[in-house]
């Protein structure tokens, strides 16, 4: 791309054709091509809706708990030795994690649709939860399918949605993690579209899914942006999030995007290293591709086979990434990188004894690449990073790993 | 004109409907690929459909997804199986056309796909998840090199909208006859004979319809008002392995296969 990021409209995407710039659109079966325009139209309209925007921001406030702290971690400062660092708390969230936010939009537009009933995939379970929270608010039948292996990792999250009212279906089926879990929904979708809405728990899929769930988590950017001018009297230098699919990120940029001189850092999933199969990281080290119905950064064989990857976080362990991260990466504006299983897992400790917040082996990646860039900066700039989520989820599996049990 | 759109005009003036069965390539393996495409060109099919087998296929049902994965698990390369075809184009009547994701497509490139499939002798593909909306680039490709682009409508396609595919879509109209994915069904839905007939009265393009057909009676209710009939999930299923992991030996296989086809062949319509 030879246009600078400073002359590209980032506001303006994606276009009519779901397209963020050459990513994203719509590469789905034919069946789900009209439930794909009426979510689109109800959801421009539901966008200019007063009362619907209404509704919605008085749950954010009232149900989910907004706005979420801006919070100064002092003792990490200290430990990183240089630019404040500061947390963004989608941690103390009703549910504990940002997912609660989308899903709340989307139940609202199920119900606007008038559709009865709900499907969702999960991978870490926060999406799984957040939905069948959603639903339950509303009384609406949740079914939530999550692969095996997440089903094993995340057993507590499990409870939880059952508890709640929601049916879980364990996938079986192909590396039996978020990406199966995703191909089941879709497939589920496929045979009852005319009065099932699909919940996707991220920025990913076909048009007009990564605009919507942008949108809805998008709360988490505005309320930042608000903060950092009361709280800094302007803006910080440096925003920092974990990318899976990336809806945390998505929301948290996206209000930051067109503000020039905001460094934008996305953290993925580096797993065990750079080698294919070790990592969950297609921003880093994957190319275009097509996955899950839209055009954006996958990993995939040479035959467009798409490939295993690996994160000790399951909220992270996919292979694709939501097509206006392809776009951001592409235009320059959003730099890339990731953070390996071992720092991540370092990093859920730091922040447990430095500040007293157990955060999710997800936001962890973006933590620990928080520590590294605020001791590179001198102590008058401001590092925010999104603390997506907390990490109660987590303990039993980060004790498995270290081999306490 | 591509060999699908030949083949199916022939049929045509003869009053003859189309079998189209439908397999996974790789999946027991290529050995009995190459023997079933056989089978089918002596049984008189239409046009055989060669599924290339995807890691993330949401189009397909259950039986069709567990062959690609058994096929993929054996180590299949889309270059194995044009490899395959090329060697057995020669001895067959019948067009091949292959069902592919269109990330296995963009991945070899969209020349380089049409170029090779062709070169395999393949005469046109199905790429379920490529839509009308997104597929100037591809239409394009594949018009210039007579290579059919064959288009799905489905229930929940709008009328406008199902008029749009059927006109731009060549070798023949895939009409999925169910909303929902690959799988077989008992029941087949009342309208479907009124759409397809709609249908067919939208375009020169013959209708051929699929998914959920899997027995005799079916295929001939239905190819009395489509040009063809397309059997998929059916056949898949008696290809796969025993619940204890066993596979038939290939000769039986491909007969009782052949068998099966020969009874859905023999229950197309002679109305026309």
């Amino acid at each position: 791309m030879a246009s600078s990021p400073s002359d590209i409209d980032f506001r303006a995407v994606p276009d009519a054709q779901g397209r963020f710039g050459r990513f994203g659109g719509k590469f789905v079966p034919e069946t789900l091509t009209r439930a794909l325009v009426e979510l689109e139209q109800a959801y421009l309209e539901a966008r200019e809706d007063e009362a619907f925007q209404r509704q919605f921001q008085e749950l954010l406030r009232d149900f989910v708990g907004r706005p979420s702290p801006f919070y100064f971690a002092e003792r990490l400062t200290a430990l990183a030795g240089g630019a404040k660092i500061w947390l963004k708390r989608e941690d103390t969230n009703h549910t504990g994690a940002h997912k609660i936010n989308n899903t709340v939009g989307q139940t609202l537009l199920t119900l606007r649709m008038k559709k009865r009933r709900v499907i969702a995939e999960t991978g870490a379970g926060q999406h799984g939860v957040a939905t069948a929270t959603a639903c339950a608010r509303f009384g609406l039948p949740c079914v939530v399918y999550m692969g095996e292996e997440d089903v094993r990792r995340q057993s507590p999250n499990v409870r939880t949605m059952k508890l709640l009212g929601a049916e879980v279906r364990p996938v079986t089926t192909g590396s039996r993690t978020l990406r199966d879990a995703i191909n089941e929904a879709m497939r589920d979708w496929m045979s009852t579209v005319e009065d099932t809405h699909y919940i996707i728990g991220s920025v990913v899929g076909p048009h007009p899914f990564p605009m919507i769930v942008r949108d809805f988590q998008s709360v988490i950017g505005q309320e930042a942006v608000a903060q950092s001018q009361e709280r800094l009297g302007r803006l910080p230098d440096v925003v920092i999030a974990c990318v899976g699919g990336g809806s945390n990120a998505a929301g948290m940029f996206h209000p930051f995007v067109p503000l020039e001189g905001v460094r934008l850092i996305g953290v993925e999933a580096g797993g065990r290293g750079g080698k294919p199969g070790d990592h969950a990281s297609p921003l880093t080290y994957g190319s275009p591709g097509v996955l899950h119905g839209s055009f954006s950064y996958v990993m995939q064989d040479d035959n467009g086979q798409t490939c295993d990857v690996h994160s000790a976080s399951a909220g992270l362990d996919y292979p694709g990434v939501g097509p206006e991260h392809s776009f951001w990466k592409e235009t320059g504006r959003v730099e890339y990188t990731c953070c390996e299983d071992a720092d991540a897992l370092k990093a859920v400790e730091t922040l447990a004894r430095c500040e007293g917040i157990l955060p999710a082996l997800e936001s962890a990646h973006a933590i620990a690449h928080a520590l590294k860039v605020a001791a590179t900066l001198p102590a008058d700039q401001h590092v925010v990073v999104c603390l997506s989520g907390r990490g109660e989820k987590d303990a039993a599996e980060i004790s498995r790993l270290r081999g306490e049990e | 004109m591509s060999k699908v759109d030949r083949r199916l005009e022939a049929f045509r003036q003869q009053g003859r409907k189309a079998l189209v069965p439908f397999i996974t390539a790789g999946d027991p393996d290529l050995d009995t690929m190459c023997d079933l495409i056989r089978a089918f060109d002596r049984l008189g099919c239409g046009v055989c459909e060669i599924g290339i087998p995807y890691s993330d296929p949401i189009a397909d049902g259950p039986v069709i997804q567990a062959s690609y994965t058994r096929a993929l698990d054996r180590g299949l390369k889309v270059e194995a199986v044009f490899e395959r075809l090329s060697r057995i184009a020669p001895q067959i009547e019948m067009p091949v056309v292959v069902m592919v994701s269109y990330a296995i497509v963009y991945r070899m490139g969209l020349e380089s796909f049409v170029e090779r499939a062709q070169a395999a002798g393949v005469s046109g593909a199905i790429i379920p998840d490529l839509l009308v909306d997104d597929s100037a680039e591809m239409d394009a490709v594949c018009r210039s090199r007579d290579f059919s682009l064959i288009r799905l409508v489905t229930p929940t396609t709008p009328e406008d909208r199902a008029v749009k595919i059927a006109r731009e879509s060549t070798g023949f109209v895939y009409y999925v006859s169910v909303t929902g994915i690959t799988g077989e069904r008992v029941e087949l839905p009342k309208e479907i004979t009124e759409r397809i007939q709609w249908l067919q009265q939208q375009t020169d393009v013959p209708v051929c319809v699929g998914f959920g057909v899997s027995q005799p009676e079916q295929v001939t209710a239905l190819s009395r008002v489509a040009a063809g009939v397309i059997v998929g999930s059916a056949i898949v299923r008696r290809l796969a392995p025993a619940a204890d992991g066993s596979i038939k030996p290939r000769e039986c296989q491909v007969a009782d296969v052949e068998a099966f086809v020969g009874q859905l062949v023999d229950g197309l319509s002679t109305q026309s």
